[in-house]
């Protein structure tokens, strides 16, 4: 796993209090992690201070699984 | 009118995260005061408040236990106190297991007097230093005060009366006059009731200090520091925690054969209409509300063993005394009378909650809580059992507890042994 899609694993466990092991790629954040619309928004707020990127509200609606975020901020981080 | 009875109860106290942890170390005279650990108060007027402890004390309190790791991220510590105390509640009352009928008909009263203000005070420096895109999601309902009640009704699935009573410092014992009287009405079997209270953050602890509401002479020495009826008090302690009761119709608890504590018997309410924070001179109101409540359970002067009163540690203490003598005469008909803020401080919103179940607990053992640091007593208390500094084993049969608040507002609470 690069670093990136570990460090947004690691804080997806941190935010939706769920077992690292169901952090996978694939997962998505609602039918897998139970997070609910809030949630979304935390966490992506969480992805933006992490890495110093900015995910504008269009990006951050098609971002529905880990993997969505962890490739989002492989592109676009600095 | 159907009767309404207690029959489960949950603490979060300075005292302990639970409930006999809590009455067991009020009973032995302890005390939950000491220096601000929660933020670094060096700068204030008042140093020291009665923190609810963390899960390596002795008598601390585990949010773990019973609240979800995301809610706790999400949420004030005051809706987590409440969410605990809710849960050790429905399990004192064996009501963790119901149907979806019952749920239907349980529903909750669970306020605050302030509500999350630690988190507005933390968003509040975010917008300003960050902008608004930098404020939570969760800001809003994480610090609304009829969060717990929502939180505990989503958890439990309860489908009943989404209540939250705001009235300062008499929230905890207005809402379980509340919920007593919609379960008497037949709006609801089965109501959580209580309030909870966590303000220990650096705004909570300057306002009420310019407000010259809190003890600050005394920070050198914060066991010592609440000390109602003395001579030498001088503003109230701020305390934190959640107190909530399983208020359930008499005859349901009965056929189920439920523990049952005590009966809600009296409730009344009044209003001062006199000043923002400062009582009645005359403590009329709070006559008022008394009386209302002797009325309510059919009592008189001599029927009441224990009174916990709202005795802050303020100058307020002998209005409220001056007006107990003229309900109940000037030996209280024979009552003790103590205030327990002398040990967990003031809860606010939670107080009169946390003291209703003091109350219950005085009943159920036969003994009443002291009065702490209580070495000289003021005048106008001569001839008055104020269970100075150790507690004092006598039948309890019959409880008053007074909660008085910012606002004017009063309410009297009377519950009564079930034989």
């Amino acid at each position: 796993m690069s670093d990136t899609a570990d460090r947004v694993a690691k804080i997806v466990v941190e935010h939706l209090g769920v077992e690292a092991d169901k952090v996978t790629q694939d997962a998505s954040f609602i039918d897998d992690l139970g997070a609910d619309s809030l949630d979304i928004v935390e966490l992506v707020m969480a992805f933006e201070e992490e890495f110093g990127v900015e995910i504008p509200d269009d990006a951050a609606e098609k971002i529905t699984t880990v993997g969505d975020a962890t490739k989002y901020i492989e592109e676009h981080k600095g | 009118m159907r009767r309404v009875v207690v029959t489960g109860l949950g603490l979060v106290t300075p005292l302990g995260g639970d409930v006999e942890t809590s009455w067991a170390n009020l009973i032995a005279g302890e005390s939950g005061a000491g220096q601000i650990t929660r933020f670094d108060a060096s700068n204030q007027k008042c140093t020291i408040a009665c923190e609810v402890k963390g899960k390596d004390h002795p008598w601390g309190f585990d949010p773990d236990k019973r609240v979800d790791h995301k809610v706790q991220r999400q949420v004030d510590p005051f809706i987590v106190y409440g969410i605990d105390a809710a849960g050790q509640a429905l399990e004192d009352a064996g009501l963790t297991d119901m149907t979806d009928a019952e749920k239907e008909r349980t529903g909750c009263s669970i306020g605050s007097g302030i509500g999350g203000l630690p988190g507005i005070e933390i968003e509040s420096v975010n917008l300003h230093e960050r902008g608004p895109g930098r404020v939570s999601p969760h800001f809003v309902h994480g610090r609304l005060i009829n969060l717990i009640t929502g939180q505990v009704q989503i958890k439990y699935g309860f489908m009943g009366p989404n209540h939250a009573v705001v009235t300062a410092c008499s929230t905890g014992a207005h809402s379980i006059g509340d919920a007593a009287r919609m379960i008497a009405m037949d709006d609801a079997d089965i109501m959580l009731a209580g309030g909870a209270e966590s303000t220990i953050n650096p705004l909570g602890i300057a306002g009420f200090a310019q407000a010259r509401a809190l003890n600050m002479s005394m920070n050198d020495r914060p066991t010592e520091a609440s000390r109602p009826y003395d001579r030498n008090r001088d503003g109230f302690v701020m305390g934190e925690g959640a107190g909530v009761v399983v208020l359930e119709e008499y005859e349901r608890a009965k056929a189920r054969g439920a523990k049952i504590y005590a009966e809600v018997t009296g409730y009344g309410l009044s209003g001062d209409a006199y000043h923002v924070t400062a009582p009645h001179p005359e403590g009329r109101g709070a006559e008022l509300a008394m009386r209302m409540a002797l009325k309510k359970a059919g009592l008189g002067p001599g029927d009441i063993d224990y009174i916990n009163a709202h005795g802050t540690s303020t100058m307020a203490d002998t209005i409220e005394l001056a007006a107990i003598k003229r309900v109940l005469g000037d030996d209280l008909g024979g009552a003790s009378m103590s205030s327990t803020k002398s040990a967990i401080g003031h809860l606010l919103g939670g107080a009169g909650a946390v003291e209703a179940i003091f109350c219950i607990l005085a009943m159920r053992d036969g003994i009443v809580p002291p009065t702490l640091n209580l070495h000289d007593p003021d005048d106008g208390t001569e001839g008055i059992d104020l269970v100075p500094l150790k507690a004092k084993k006598r039948e309890v049969r019959a409880v008053l507890n007074n909660s008085f608040g910012f606002g004017g507002t009063n309410a009297s609470i009377i519950m009564q042994k079930v034989d």
